[in-house]
C-alpha cells in the first residue's frame, strides 16, 4: 500500500475553519459527499435495532398489526366506528392509517434522540450534523417498507380494487418522510438544549395521533373545524394515504396545505438546526 | 517559512462562556424559572457573563510531510486546538486553513457498536473516520491482518477482550490515508507489542509524505516520533521548536501550587506542617521533575512545644494510591526521637535520578508518634507531581515500562563456552 508522496499543495485551502455566522444555511453539497456515512449510520440503527430480539423484523409488522387489531375491537367494534369508515372494513382502514402513523411516530422518537444519543460521535469526528436525525428517519423507511407488505395481504384478504390512485402512494411517502425529517430534526437540535424534550416527546406524539384521523375518519368531526385539522400537516397526508390505497377521491385542499406545512417545517428546522449546530460539540 | 505550509493557523481564540456552555444543558424549567427571577439579567447577560479563552493567539504553520507534536499541561488547550482543527467544535475568532483532507483521531474505536460484528464495526468505524466504501473494501484483508483478529471476524464486538477492541480499532484508524492526520493521545492504550506496532505505523504514514499532528503526554514517544514540537500553556503558545528544546522546556515550566502546600502557623499544636514542596536541585518548586533529574521532597514544620517520640515522615504513592516508599527523618538522625526543641525546622530528602518511573505521583507528609499507631501530630496529602520522560531506558524502544521504578541496574553480560 504505497502511495505518491504529495509533491504540491492546491492552492487554494479544502478547508477553512472560521468563527461562524448564525444564520448560515444548511450546506446541502456536503451532505451528499457524506451520503455514504449516512447510508452505514442507517443501516447501523437498523441492524442493531433487530439484533438481539427473537422475533427480529417481524416486529415491523407486529407493532401496527396488533395496535389495529385492538382498535379493530374498541373503536370500530364498540366504539362504532365501523359504520363510518365509508363502506371500508374498520380492520383495513385502521392499519392503513396506522402504517404510515407508526412509521411517523418511530421515526419522530428515534430523530429527536438521535443527536443525544449520538454525542460520542458528535464530539470525537466531524460529518454533516444533519446526517444523525435524517439517518434516524430512514431507518424507519425499512420498517415502513415491511409492513405496507402486511398492507398488501390485507389488501388482498379483504380484495380491495386497485387503481391509479397508487400511484400517488411514493409522493406520499416522500412527504411524510420529509415532515419527520424536519420535525425530527428541529427536536433533536433543540434535545441537545433541553432535555425536556426527551419527556415531552411520547407524549407530544400521543396526543398528535389522536388529532391525526389515524383511527377515526375526518369526515366524524364538525365540518367547520375540518380547516382546524387540516392545520396538521398529517391530516393531510393520511387522508390522501387512504384515497390512494383505496381509490377514494384526493382532498386536494387538504393535501396541499400539508405538502405547504411539510416544506415550511423543513426549512425552519433546517435554518434552526444550522443555528445550533455549531454548538453542539460544546454543550452534548 | 516555506509556501507549502499544509496548515496555516492565524490568531485562533476560543472563548468558552462560564455558566452557559459549562453547564451541560438546561431544561426550559430553568430557562423559565431564570427569565422570570431576574428578566433583565437575561437581556445583560451576554454582557456580564464571566468568560475564559481555552485558546488565544494561536498561529502556526506545518508543512506538508510533517509530524508535529503538541504538548502542555491539562488544561493547556491541546484538546480544543484539536477538536478546532478537526471542526468539531468552531473558534470564536482567527481562521484556520487546511490544504489537505483531514483525518482525526481523537479517540479509538469512535462509534463502535457493542453489538455489531467485527466485520461491521469496519465498516461502521471507516466510514465515520472518513473512508469510503470502496475503500474499506480494499483495505479489509489487510486491517484485520494488522488487528489480529481473523478468527473473530464475525463475532459481535461486546464478547471482543479489550485488547482485541483496541487492537481492532487502531487498525481501522492505521489505515486512513488523509493527508493530514490528528491524533490525540492514543498511543497510550493496548499493549506495548501493539503499540509499538502503530506507531511504525504512523511513521509509515509520515514517510508516504502525510502530516501528522499528535497530542500526547508519552514524551519519549514524542520525541522520538516528531520532528517539531508546540508547547501550549493556559491557551497560548509558548515554544515552537525541536522537540528535544520544546520537552525541555515543558519541563522547566513545571511550578505549579500544586508542588507546593503552605499551611499557616497554629501555635496551638506542639507541632505543624508549615510547607511541602518538591523542589528540584537550585530549590525551585516542581511540578514535573524529569526523569534523569533529582527531585527533592522538602518538609518545613514548626515546633511549639518540645515533644518526644515524634518521627517525620514523607510518603510518596503512584496515582492509583499503592504505596512507593516511605522514609521518616529518624532514620538518618534517630536523636530526633528525644524531642525537638521550639522553632522552625527544614527537611528534605533527595531522590536518586533515574529511579521513579515516569508518571505521576501524590506525596504524603505526616508528623506521628514514631512507635506508629499512636497520635497524628499532623498530616498532609495534597501534593502531586509528575515525573516525565526524559530518557528513560524504555522509551529508546518506546515504550512504557511497567513498575514503579524504572532503574537502570548493572547488567553483566558474558559469554560462557559450552
Amino acid at each position: 500500500m504505497s502511495s505518491a508522496p504529495i509533491t504540491h499543495l492546491p492552492s487554494e485551502p479544502i478547508v477553512v475553519i472560521e468563527p461562524r455566522s448564525s444564520w448560515k444555511a444548511l450546506d446541502l453539497s456536503e451532505l451528499w459527499a457524506y451520503r455514504e456515512l449516512m447510508y452505514f449510520l442507517t443501516w447501523r440503527d437498523v441492524k442493531v435495532r433487530y439484533k438481539q430480539t427473537f422475533l427480529g423484523v417481524a416486529w415491523a409488522v407486529i407493532q401496527p398489526l396488533f395496535t389495529m387489531i385492538i382498535f379493530s375491537l374498541f373503536f370500530g367494534r364498540l366504539g362504532g366506528m365501523e359504520s363510518r369508515t365509508g363502506g371500508l372494513p374498520y380492520p383495513l382502514f385502521a392499519y392503513a392509517g396506522l402504517l404510515p402513523w407508526t412509521f411517523f411516530s418511530n421515526a419522530l422518537t428515534a430523530s429527536g434522540n438521535s443527536l443525544v444519543g449520538n454525542a460520542n460521535l458528535i464530539t470525537k469526528v466531524y460529518f454533516p450534523r444533519l446526517i444523525v436525525p435524517t439517518a434516524a428517519v430512514a431507518a424507519g423507511l425499512i420498517d415502513f417498507a415491511i409492513g405496507f407488505v402486511m398492507l398488501v395481504v390485507l389488501m388482498l384478504y379483504y380484495q380491495t380494487p386497485l387503481t391509479l390512485n397508487l400511484l400517488m402512494i411514493p409522493v406520499l411517502v416522500f412527504l411524510i418522510t420529509v415532515l419527520a425529517t424536519g420535525v425530527g430534526m428541529w427536536l433533536s437540535a433543540l434535545n441537545v438544549k433541553y432535555r425536556d424534550i426527551r419527556f415531552a416527546l411520547p407524549f407530544v406524539i400521543q396526543l398528535w395521533m389522536f388529532i391525526s384521523p389515524i383511527i377515526y375518519p375526518t369526515e366524524i368531526l364538525p365540518p367547520k373545524y375540518h380547516w382546524l385539522f387540516s392545520l396538521n400537516p398529517l391530516t393531510g397526508i393520511i387522508e390522501a394515504f387512504r384515497s390512494a390505497l383505496f381509490g377514494r377521491p384526493f382532498n386536494w385542499t387538504s393535501l396541499s396545505i400539508s405538502a405547504v406545512l411539510t416544506l415550511l417545517s423543513l426549512v425552519y428546522a433546517g435554518f434552526s438546526f444550522s443555528r445550533v449546530e455549531r454548538r453542539f460539540a460544546d454543550i452534548v | 517559512m516555506e509556501i507549502n505550509s499544509i496548515i496555516k493557523v492565524d490568531n485562533l481564540g476560543k472563548q468558552y462562556r462560564l455558566g452557559v456552555d459549562t453547564a451541560p444543558y438546561s431544561t426550559i424549567r430553568e430557562v423559565v424559572m431564570d427569565t422570570l427571577k431576574a428578566p433583565l439579567r437575561s437581556l445583560r447577560r451576554n454582557g456580564s457573563d464571566p468568560t475564559i479563552w481555552a485558546l488565544r493567539d494561536v498561529s502556526f504553520e506545518i508543512q506538508a510531510g510533517e509530524i508535529v507534536g503538541i504538548i502542555g499541561r491539562n488544561g493547556a488547550g491541546k484538546s480544543t486546538l484539536l477538536k478546532i482543527l478537526s471542526r468539531i467544535t468552531h473558534p470564536t475568532v482567527g481562521r484556520v486553513q487546511l490544504f489537505g483532507r483531514v483525518a482525526s483521531l481523537l479517540e479509538v474505536g469512535t462509534g463502535f457498536h457493542p453489538e455489531l460484528t467485527g466485520r461491521e464495526n469496519i465498516f461502521l468505524n471507516g466510514s465515520i473516520l472518513g473512508m469510503s466504501k470502496t475503500e474499506i473494501e480494499s483495505k479489509f484483508d489487510e486491517i484485520i491482518a494488522f488487528a489480529e483478529i481473523e478468527k473473530f471476524i464475525d463475532t459481535p464486538v461486546k464478547r471482543y477482550s479489550s485488547g482485541m477492541y483496541v487492537r481492532l480499532a487502531f487498525a481501522v484508524a492505521a489505515h486512513l490515508e488523509p493527508e493530514i492526520l490528528i491524533v490525540d493521545e492514543v498511543l497510550a492504550v493496548g499493549d506495548y507489542a501493539f503499540q509499538q506496532k502503530c506507531l511504525d505505523k504512523m511513521q509509515d504514514v509520515s514517510t508516504h509524505g502525510r502530516t501528522v499532528l499528535i497530542v500526547s503526554h508519552n514524551m519519549g514517544a514524542i520525541s522520538r516520533l516528531c520532528q517539531r514540537c508546540i508547547l501550549l500553556d493556559k491557551g497560548t503558545v509558548l515554544t515552537i521548536g525541536k522537540p528535544s528544546t520544546v520537552i525541555e522546556a515543558y519541563v522547566a515550566g513545571g511550578a505549579q501550587n500544586r508542588a507546593e502546600y503552605l499551611q499557616p502557623s497554629s501555635f496551638d499544636k506542639d507541632i505543624n506542617l508549615r510547607r511541602v514542596a518538591v523542589i528540584d536541585e537550585h530549590g525551585e518548586v516542581r511540578n514535573e521533575v524529569g526523569y534523569a533529574d533529582v527531585p527533592r521532597l522538602l518538609v518545613e514544620y514548626e515546633v511549639n512545644r518540645v515533644v518526644k517520640g515524634v518521627s517525620v515522615g514523607l510518603a510518596v504513592f503512584t496515582i492509583d494510591g499503592t504505596c512507593a516508599f516511605v522514609s521518616a527523618d529518624l532514620d538518618a538522625q534517630p536523636e530526633l526521637l528525644n524531642g525537638r526543641v521550639p522553632g522552625m525546622y527544614v527537611a528534605e530528602i533527595e531522590l536518586p535520578a533515574a529511579w521513579l518511573n515516569v508518571g505521576r505521583y501524590t506525596v504524603t507528609a505526616t508528623i506521628a508518634s514514631a512507635a506508629g499507631g499512636g497520635t497524628v501530630y499532623d498530616n498532609l496529602e495534597v501534593l502531586v507531581f509528575n515525573v516525565v520522560d526524559t530518557g528513560s531506558p524504555g522509551s529508546r524502544f518506546g515504550i512504557e515500562r511497567k513498575g514503579i521504578l524504572q532503574p537502570i541496574l548493572v547488567w553483566t553480560t558474558t559469554t560462557r563456552d559450552t
